[in-house]
């Protein structure tokens, strides 16, 4: 009989304490790559957007705009290929104020072809009128452009909420007040994870004719770069050229920005992989308590085996390995669940996040982390093993 | 006849390492249980403090927090004039016209940047909140380029120590001040005077008016009579109340989130427990069958096992709030996506959450002492007696 079989048939021989003791690894190695999983995906999340994009936004915060006469000030910078804006729109599903998803009003002419890389749209209307759509425009986006009050929605967001295509949706403003419908003409899905599926965009012109009364506010405005290369020059030289002007500007890649909302969680994620450590600690004692009961309850069975010939050394890796074995049998299940549930799960916080992520980073170490749990634990009664006296364990009567 | 508990407590005595091993998983469930519940109840307290209940509080119909409101100046003349509105000592009315505008600062001493609150308000706004006091500093002179900043700030975020300047468009302020405010909201916000802010930041509309009610117990119907009025297109509510809403979301996350994570935990650490007890039960064969030869039913036996569990589970609950203990008053801070600016608030362990830290792991106890328990009193006799 080979070592391995052994330590599979000492694993066999309580069968209830090892299933219970697999299932509290399994418990723990599931939340702690949860956590880490969630940690993943704020990581994720400063990764993601274009470094050949620059954002300008207002330098005191987004929620002070900036003036429309920056737009071909911006256009005219060197390296700077297009550009195009968005407002933060802030509306509620009247319905529901609780379910919250963003709407962003853009320049859609020239916001689409921008980001024509980062989507695809999966559904579209027909037009009713000739189907004209401005240069560099998806047509399939024709009816969207034909409609004042037209949107684009992420399919994520489409399919919760249970929409058909032409379906008047409304929404009320909280920046903007007043009753807002929109009528979906197309809906994309996302390439690039940053676009984020949740989102509804419409004409920015409907919002600067009915909600601003013309004046043209723009929250940001976005950069596209003919060489990704002088991103750095090129926001440097837009917010020194607006440094001393009513609105000062900040501009960053658009990676950068998004980064920026991740840091707005401020300790948050440290409190999380604080959680994920007490767990795994927590689980690191029941486990450790109950292979050290296990081996003592063995010691008779240890001093038989060294009687017949078994040297302490091979002891000591036959103990060792059982603790080893079940953790890393019980680790891998926890972490790969945690992996299926999350990924599986598709949760992105409203579309704040993108999709949860749990890198296989964390599930090495999660398995890691779960084999040394095993090895701690079964390194006392390991130790215990291999210094057993033979005399002294079998005189022993119970 | 029940078994005493006093042979409980002496069968816990018995085996110290293990008893000792499961107990601490126990605590550190319960602990981090009462972690969440704190970091909760701390969040929740900060903005539940924050404002006055004999205070009414004005924004824009339709705007779901401050930022998102607008009131204009025509319309805080006419709440200025109001009959409801109690006068100050000096006999003007005791109201205050908020400009509310986020600035975004760099964060101290690590990457990134977060959005904080800065507040205009008028002479009255500090009258109308007591609990203002300056701590470090002094408080701004009224007319000039001075601002106050909650002192929970400056360990957070750069530009924010007395003397520091803090730019908006083309106008420089300077830092004179740090206060504390009762550890409300308030404390993570930039104050400074309404008539110098709104200027360099360009405002031409408040965000909230804010006025101590002559009498408190009819906000009722000032409710009533201001959102009916044409002129004016606002809601009301007590101070208290609109800070109260804007912990709702955020609070209701964190216990939530907090809750899962234990249960989760719990499910582990019962695991954990059903094996100390099943090794019990197991190592006292013997006894089990002599303690059912002596005539104690098995219903009693049974009993005896649960509450030793459960004993063995609150000695780990009572340790789990003990290492909960001392996170209470560690300041900590997340961003209030209700407001969209950072708030910084302190761990609050309430009894309330050490009673549900106890509750909880006499729960786990049960829940984990029942099968063994089950299989103590459900042994035949005759093979118990001669088990070894």
């Amino acid at each position: 009989m080979s070592l391995f079989s052994l330590v599979l048939v000492n694993l066999g021989r309580n069968k209830l304490r090892t299933a219970l003791t697999a299932l509290s690894v399994v418990v723990a190695l599931f939340l702690f790559c949860s956590l880490r999983g969630v940690l993943d995906t704020l990581d994720a999340a400063i990764k993601v957007g274009s470094e050949a994009r620059l954002v300008t936004r207002n330098a005191i915060s987004l929620i002070f705009p900036l003036p429309p006469a920056y737009r071909e000030r911006l256009a005219a910078q060197p390296g700077v290929k297009t550009v195009s804006w968005g407002n933060w729109f802030g509306g509620r599903d009247p319905v529901d104020p609780g379910d919250f998803y963003a709407q962003f009003a853009v320049d859609a002419a020239t916001y689409f072809p921008i980001y024509a890389s980062d989507i695809d749209l999966i559904l579209a209307d027909r037009p009713q009128g000739p189907g004209m759509v401005p240069a560099g425009v998806d047509p399939k986006l024709a009816a969207f452009f034909e409609d004042r009050t037209g949107c684009v929605v992420g399919e994520k967001l489409f399919r919760r909420k249970g929409w058909r295509l032409g379906q008047t949706v409304t929404v009320s403003g909280t920046i903007f007040p007043g009753t807002w419908p929109f009528v979906i003409r197309a809906v994309y899905r996302a390439k690039d994870p940053a676009f984020g599926e949740e989102a509804l965009l419409f004409h920015w012109k409907y919002l600067e004719e009915k909600g601003m009364g013309g004046s043209g506010l723009v929250g940001w405005y976005v950069l596209e770069l003919a060489d990704p290369a002088a991103a750095g020059r090129v926001s440097r030289a837009v917010d020194a050229l607006y440094e001393n002007s009513a609105a000062a500007t900040r501009t960053e890649t658009e990676r950068a920005f998004q980064a920026g909302f991740v840091s707005m969680y401020g300790n948050v994620p440290f409190l999380i992989g604080l959680i994920g450590f007490a767990v795994v600690f927590a689980i690191l004692l029941v486990a450790a308590n109950t292979m050290m009961m296990a081996a003592r309850e063995r010691t008779g069975e240890h001093a038989v085996l060294k009687t017949l010939g078994f040297d302490d050394r091979t002891l000591f890796l036959l103990v060792l390995a059982e603790g080893a074995l079940l953790t890393f049998g019980a680790g891998l299940a926890g972490s790969l669940l945690a992996k299926l549930v999350l990924e599986g799960s598709g949760f992105n916080a409203g579309g704040l996040l993108p999709p949860m992520t749990v890198s296989w980073g964390t599930v090495a170490a999660g398995i890691a982390i779960a084999v040394f749990m095993g090895a701690v634990s079964g390194l006392f009664p390991a130790v215990r093993a291999a210094r057993l006296q033979i005399v002294e364990a079998l005189r022993k009567v119970d | 006849m029940a078994l005493p508990i006093s042979y409980n407590l002496r069968n816990l005595r018995q085996r110290p390492l293990s008893t000792l091993a499961t107990a601490l998983g126990v605590a550190l469930v319960v602990a981090v249980l009462i972690g969440a519940l704190a970091l909760a109840a701390g969040f929740q307290a900060a903005l539940v403090e924050t404002g006055s209940p004999a205070n009414a509080m004005v924004l824009r119909v339709g705007a779901d927090g401050e930022i998102s409101s607008s009131v204009t100046r025509d319309a805080a003349a006419i709440l200025r004039a109001l009959p409801d509105v109690a006068a100050g000592p000096d006999g003007r009315p005791l109201l205050s016209q908020d400009m509310v505008v986020l600035t975004n600062l760099d964060r101290r001493g690590q990457p990134g940047s977060s959005n904080v609150t800065v507040r205009g308000i008028d002479p009255a706004g500090l009258t109308l909140r007591p609990d203002v006091r300056i701590v470090e500093g002094r408080m701004f002179t009224a007319g000039t380029d001075e601002v106050i900043v909650g002192h929970r700030l400056p360990r957070r975020f750069a530009d924010t120590e007395l003397g520091d300047r803090l730019r908006f468009n083309q106008r420089e302020f300077t830092v004179v001040g740090h206060f504390e405010a009762g550890g409300s909201a308030f404390e993570s916000e930039i104050w400074g005077d309404n008539a110098v802010l709104m200027p360099a930041l360009d405002r031409e509309t408040f965000q909230s008016v804010t006025f101590r009610m002559r009498d408190p117990a009819r906000l009722a119907q000032l409710e009533r009579q201001l959102e009916a009025d044409p002129r004016l297109g606002v809601q009301v509510q007590s101070e208290r109340a609109f800070y109260a809403a804007q912990s709702q979301l955020l609070a209701t996350v964190i216990r939530l989130a907090g809750i899962l994570v234990t249960l989760v935990m719990a499910v582990g650490a019962i695991f954990g427990a059903m094996n100390t007890m099943f090794a019990a039960v197991d190592a006292r064969t013997r006894e089990i069958g002599v303690l059912l030869t002596l005539g104690f039913s098995p219903g009693a036996v049974m009993l005896s096992f649960v509450i030793e569990s459960v004993l063995l589970a609150l000695a780990g609950g009572a340790l789990g709030c003990l290492l909960a203990l001392p996170v209470n008053g560690i300041t900590t801070g997340t961003t209030n996506w209700s407001s969209f600016s950072e708030l910084a608030f302190s761990f609050r362990v309430t009894p309330a959450a050490l009673v549900a830290g106890m509750v909880f792991a006499a729960a786990m106890g049960l829940v984990g002492g029942l099968l063994p328990a089950r299989r103590a009193a459900r042994q035949p006799l005759a093979a118990s007696l001669r088990a070894k």
